[in-house]
């Protein structure tokens, strides 16, 4: 089984996000950037699978230098080889056109199975896993959060809104991570050490045939207009009482006559 | 040129879901605002009766999509479907809901007709016919005004966002053949939740708790079955074990926007403000007076929650009796 993991590195989801001078984007130092949350449980899925049944696991990544250390900490893990499409002229390509490079690395790259997480919790697209699916005409199961090979298919429970479905689809496909599908490991020191020997090869877009008109800041479809934070609410107001039946009465009488939501 | 919008809805075992009220009256507003037409579209199996059932929302036309093969969804077997659609009919705004099965779709949807998406779009303005779409960023630390480029733009809405509203219409009901392509995944199962759990992301009033709940849930649950609510969790409560990873709220987990947000023993990490922070109204309850979720909520309690919550429910079931 070859399987390709798709990951992208993202702000730590405890970091203060501030905008940019320009308006348009956010402060990119002073942040910490880890592996995307949801690409960590994929890339723990493709290792758990390849120690089942043998194969390969390969982790592509598109973004800037620093994204390496994100496909750095994937090799630790257990991977065996990275692919960094690193370009200048793919920074601040949207959703689509991510695809469509990663789609365009998929190409001359062996696989039966591609794992990507749901989303990146930057910018919360939900788009790239779908969208590569696409590009390359395999079928594509959204929130795994159990997966098992049977046979050439692959069978996944999909978390929906009250409940799982269970979907089957033939091999290649895509499927992208939900919580609750494993516990990722960390890396082991010997892991680390073994990680910078393995094989990682940088691409850029001309590489991979694709026209640089479809992709990048300037041919993004979705133009980001303005970045804003979000309203601030007013100070609290605390609720205090002699006892916790005073407390609740006014809690209660708050919500029900000011607020008129209860 | 492109004209006209299409309202997509989505329904489950034959019933729509909520959000399709609220995509359609969205759409309503964004084809007057364009002075354009709005076509409602029902995809599934022996939904005719649906068709009846939106009228009340105003679409000019409603297209029925019927076939056995779109009776549960699967991404491969809606998206050709809806293509077509899309593609005969040129709109210049496609809208749909940002509801787990919207969310995959319009993915999938953007993708194959090379058009631009906006995910969980929370509002909509429309300027000189330019449409103006405000959506959340990471988990809500930022919200983005975004524009988008080309035809169909693609959009979908946030569940529980957009307001529901009524315009009768005549509609025009068409139900072609819908288009069919290769379909290659099939739903082996359905295990659905019979408990009449409320879901997060639909849900008006949640209540949440913490790591200092220490794992009991109880009081939490009594106080929202009161408020027939939703029962929502921080990622230590559900990295304790304490909850299903369904009941996560936060950046790695769900994002929502109740109108009433009852947090409970919840000290208030960065990314698990970032997935309430947009509830109409948050009340905090944490026996740590400095911590920091009371600076992102409303209304406070300094106390201890196994005090304050039974009371906080009785005084709930004394109004409602």
């Amino acid at each position: 089984m070859d399987i390709v993991v798709l990951v992208k590195q993202v702000p730590d989801t405890e970091s203060i996000i501030q905008i940019a001078g320009d308006g348009v984007s956010i402060k990119k130092d002073d942040i910490k950037w880890v592996m995307n949350p949801y690409d960590e449980l994929a890339v723990e899925e493709a290792l758990r699978i390849k120690e089942a049944k043998g194969g390969t696991v390969t982790v592509l990544s598109v973004g800037p230098q620093k994204a390496q250390e994100t496909i750095r900490t994937a090799l630790a893990m257990g991977a065996d080889k990275g692919v960094h499409v690193n370009d200048p002229k793919a920074e601040g390509s949207d959703s689509l056109a991510v695809a469509r490079i990663l789609a365009a690395a998929l190409k001359s790259l062996p696989f039966n199975l591609i794992i990507a997480g749901q989303r990146g919790v930057d910018e919360d697209n939900y788009q790239v896993g779908a969208a590569v699916a696409e590009f390359l005409g395999i079928p594509h199961l959204a929130l795994v959060v159990k997966a098992e090979l049977l046979d050439g298919r692959l069978r996944c429970h999909r978390v929906i809104e009250g409940g799982t479905v269970v979907v089957e689809a033939p091999l290649p496909a895509l499927f992208t991570t939900q919580r609750g599908l494993n516990d990722p490991r960390y890396a082991s020191l010997p892991g680390i050490m073994k990680a910078k020997k393995k094989p990682l090869e940088v691409k850029t877009v001309a590489d991979l045939g694709l026209d640089p008109a479809t992709v990048g800041a300037g041919n993004r479809k979705v133009v980001v207009k303005a970045l804003r934070l979000p309203p601030q609410r007013k100070a609290v107001r605390m609720i205090a009482g002699e006892t916790a039946e005073a407390v609740a009465a006014e809690l209660v009488r708050v919500l029900h006559d000011e607020t008129k939501l209860i | 040129m492109a004209q006209g919008v299409i309202a997509i809805t989505e329904q489950r075992d034959g019933k729509l879901r909520k959000v399709s009220f609220e995509v359609i009256s969205e759409g309503r507003r964004i084809a007057d605002g364009l002075s354009a037409q709005l076509t409602a579209v029902v995809i599934g199996s022996g939904c005719d009766a649906l068709a009846a059932e939106i009228k009340k929302f105003g679409p000019d036309k409603i297209v029925v999509l019927d076939d056995p093969a779109l009776a549960d969804y699967r991404t491969d077997a809606y998206t050709p479907a809806l293509a077509e659609v899309v593609k005969s009919l040129d709109p210049a705004v496609v809208i749909t809901g940002a509801s787990v099965q919207g969310k995959d779709l319009a993915a999938r949807l953007a993708a194959r007709l090379n058009a631009g998406l906006v995910m969980d779009c929370t509002a909509i303005s429309l300027q000189n016919g330019v449409i103006t779409y405000t959506r959340p960023m990471f988990g809500g630390k930022i919200m983005a005004d975004v524009q988008v480029q080309g035809s169909p733009q693609i959009v979908a809405v946030r569940p529980n966002v957009m307001s529901i509203a009524e315009s009768p219409k005549e509609s025009v009901v068409e139900k072609p053949t819908p288009h069919l392509g290769e379909v290659k995944t099939a739903v082996a199962e359905k295990m659905m939740d019979t408990s009449n759990k409320i879901e997060l992301t639909e849900a008006d009033i949640i209540v949440s708790g913490g790591r200092g709940t220490g794992g009991k849930f109880e009081p939490i649950e009594e106080l929202a079955a009161a408020l027939g609510g939703a029962v929502g969790a921080s990622r230590s409560a559900v990295d304790e074990g304490w909850r299903a990873h369904s009941d996560q709220v936060g950046q790695t987990g769900k994002v929502v926007s109740p109108t009433l947000y009852i947090a409970c023993g919840i000290s208030g990490a960065i990314q698990h403000l970032a997935g309430m922070s947009s509830s109409k109204v948050i009340v905090a309850i944490n026996k740590d007076a400095e911590a920091p979720i009371f600076s992102k909520a409303d209304f406070g309690v300094a106390g201890d929650i196994f005090q304050i919550l039974p009371a906080v429910t009785e005084a709930v079931k004394k109004l409602r009796s």
